[in-house]
């Protein structure tokens, strides 16, 4: 418990750093990109949204740095993260709280599924060395070492455009209405096969060699010699010696993974046009809207934290010597 | 000795490795165990103590490989069992029923994520199908009080236990299913000597009242004196002799034995000069021609670097062997 706490106040002290990060950087910033966007958008921006604006980007130079930095957070505190120009003009919250649910969906799941596909198959194949999965590792290799990039664009060449099986662009039938009925997420499912496939090919060869290794070299401990001598069936040696340790280093690599879901969707999202937070990105850098940049790089930021946390709990619940430490 | 055998182990032989990269470990290990007894193996780090223990019990790992010799083991009704011949299936319900080890890396010896009951039950569920979960957890205390330890450390987990309290733990995890024989390697070489003696004490207290068989692995013959019933002495692979504790002590026949008792201090009786012995033990991949110990022993003469001694009585009649050329 005392661990748990600990990491919590590690966490919220670094969350505090990168918001003020966040919040110094278009301060030292030269020129004022901001100050230019809005007098493009001079009388469609309303006194509210232009004071949520300064206060975000500190435009407001009568005021100290330190009512400055108050009147940061509590914008931010009331979910105010300004006003999104390539969007205008809808809230930069707005924005990323449609996208944020894609690319938790797709990049969520698909992570989820290659860590647990790949440590799955790592564990047999480090188990039994030697057997036909040892053939799968070259293969997984080389999708692996494939930038992603490629990949999705062979992906999309192959069967989007050669065979026209999948869509090759968007995450949903754009005729449809979002709702949360059949005909919307069977279309959803349907647009998220190829971006999810070949997200799965490319990070699974990594789960796969992890755990591979380690469970090579966990199975020359001798806790795992002491099970198998004490006559204990297999699969409890297998799983529950072997592969429960084996595990323990993956799961920080894992709760990277995961925060970089949020960060590392850019790509993905790109190829295959798909309406996601990465995509947001990818539009806001190219309109320049700073707005929108800053809350997507706030939400990163969270969620790798937020990922990091989970990987602390979770170790903490699978190595109970974690918790003596504490 | 006239106690029946309970564990045979003739011209066992094991590699490591196979083809031209292969290394001889173990040469025609002859040995018996007899129903009762301590036998002690005693010999330098590297003379394939451990090894013998992983053939005989087929818990070694590639590159080790067994390839000749067989393991019976002789029930208490007089069946014989093949060991090195079993399936899987019957060498899974063999292993801790009839026999069971303790490790010598005994530090290591516990899964560091599952709790100590969790370890000393699992053995139960796999041998005991019928048993409830309540009577494995009444079991599990026995057990730990039988070596002393109270039963409120079953929910500790390894990290939170001494080294002395966790291989007293391995040695009551190795009792579990009553087994008829105990193989123990170096069960006590990472302890401090007070702690070594206890745990032993223990042990063979445990052993009078639950009479098992032991085979005690350690490379200090002092302990062995003390502790067991009879004393074989490996070299190279091979064992070089073998006698009763006694006669090992106060009679040595092999130069080499006698090189062992001069290495350690003796525990009881007159004090002995430690000499040690000069040079080191040979590679498996150089072993020396004739009697391998022949680099290292004052006494070799013209046959030593020629020819393999075989192990026999030094007299006809006698309950004792040695694999030396030195007339006796
Ligand atoms: N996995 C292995 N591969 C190759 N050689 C090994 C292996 N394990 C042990 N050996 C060799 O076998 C010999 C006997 O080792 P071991 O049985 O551990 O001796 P002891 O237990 O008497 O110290 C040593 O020379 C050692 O180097
Ligand atoms: S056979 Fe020769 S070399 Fe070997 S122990 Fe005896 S005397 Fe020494
Ligand atoms: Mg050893």
């Amino acid at each position: 418990m005392k661990y748990i706490l600990q990491r919590l106040a590690f966490y919220a002290v670094t969350a505090w750093a990168a918001i003020t990060i966040n919040f110094l950087i278009p301060r030292l910033m030269p020129g004022d990109p901001v100050e230019a966007l809005m007098s493009r958008y001079q009388g469609q921006l309303d006194t509210t949204a232009i004071a949520s604006l300064k206060a975000l980007f500190g435009l407001d130079e009568h005021q100290s740095l330190w009512s400055q930095y108050t009147d940061y957070w509590s914008h931010l505190i009331d979910g105010d993260l300004g006003l999104s120009f390539t969007f205008f003009p809808t809230p930069v919250g707005e924005v990323i709280s449609q996208s944020l649910p894609w690319t938790l969906a797709l990049v969520g799941i698909t992570t989820l599924i290659s860590f647990l596909l790949g440590t799955g198959i790592g564990v047999y194949s480090g188990w039994r060395r030697g057997s036909w999965l040892d053939g799968l590792l070259p293969v997984t290799t080389f999708i692996s070492a494939i930038p992603y990039f490629w990949l999705g664009l062979i992906a999309i060449a192959l069967f989007a455009v050669k065979w026209q099986i999948f869509p090759a662009a968007g995450g949903y039938d754009n005729s449809l209405v979002p709702a949360f009925d059949w005909p919307f997420i069977s279309s959803a499912l349907y647009h998220g096969v190829l971006p999810g496939v070949t997200i799965v090919l490319s990070a699974i060869a990594g789960w796969i060699l992890g755990m591979r290794n380690m469970m090579v070299t966990v199975s020359s401990e001798d806790y795992v010699m002491v099970a198998q001598a004490k006559g204990l069936s297999e699969r409890r040696v297998m799983f529950s010696y072997a592969a429960r340790n084996a595990v323990l280093p993956n799961i920080s690599g894992f709760a990277l993974s995961l925060g970089f879901i949020v960060g590392g969707t850019l790509l993905v999202e790109m190829v295959f046009s798909y309406p996601g937070i990465g995509y947001q990105l990818f539009q806001a850098v190219g309109a320049k809207d700073y707005p929108l940049m800053q809350g997507v790089f706030l939400i990163i930021t969270l969620s790798v934290l937020a990922a990091n946390l989970l990987a602390d709990m979770a170790y903490a619940l699978l190595d109970p010597r974690t918790r003596k430490e504490a | 000795m006239t106690a029946e055998p309970i564990l045979t182990i003739s011209g066992l032989n094991v590699d490591y490795g196979t083809g031209a990269s292969g290394v001889r470990a173990l040469r025609d290990i002859d040995l018996t165990l007899h129903r009762g007894e301590v036998l002690g193996l005693a010999g330098e780090s590297g003379s394939g103590k451990s090894t013998l223990a992983y053939a005989v019990t087929r818990l070694l790992s590639p590159p080790g490989v067994i390839t000749g010799g067989d393991v019976h083991y002789h029930r208490p009704g007089g069946e014989s069992i093949d060991i090195l011949s079993l399936t899987p299936d019957e060498l899974r319900a063999f292993r801790w029923q009839e026999l069971s080890i303790v490790f010598q890396g005994a530090m290591n010896s516990l899964n560091p994520v599952h709790t100590v009951h969790s370890q000393l039950t699992d053995v139960l569920t796999a041998h005991r199908p019928g048993m409830r979960a309540a009577e494995r957890t009444a079991r599990a205390e026995e057990l730990l009080n039988l070596v002393g330890i109270s039963a409120d450390r079953l929910a500790a987990y390894p990290h939170q236990l001494s080294g002395g309290m966790r291989q007293r733990v391995m040695i009551a995890m190795a009792l579990a299913l009553e087994p008829e024989i105990v193989i123990m390697d170096e069960p006590t070489t990472a302890l401090d000597v007070v702690m070594q003696r206890q745990i032993l004490r223990k042990l063979v207290e445990l052993r009078e009242r639950l009479s098992f068989s032991v085979v005690f692995i350690t490379h200090d013959i002092s302990l062995l004196i003390e502790f067991s019933d009879r004393i074989a002495i490996m070299y190279g692979g091979r064992i070089v002799e073998q006698a009763g504790a006694t006669e090992i002590y106060r009679d040595p026949r092999h130069p080499y034995s006698e090189g062992l008792l001069h290495s350690f201090p003796a525990l009881h009786g007159p004090r002995r000069e430690l000499t040690g012995i000069p040079g080191s033990p040979p590679h498996l991949s150089a072993m020396p021609t004739g009697c391998a110990f022949h680099p290292r022993c004052g006494k070799a003469f013209e046959p030593c670097p020629e020819r393999v001694p075989v192990l026999a009585a030094p007299e006809a009649g006698q309950d004792r062997e040695v694999a030396c050329w030195l007339p006796h």
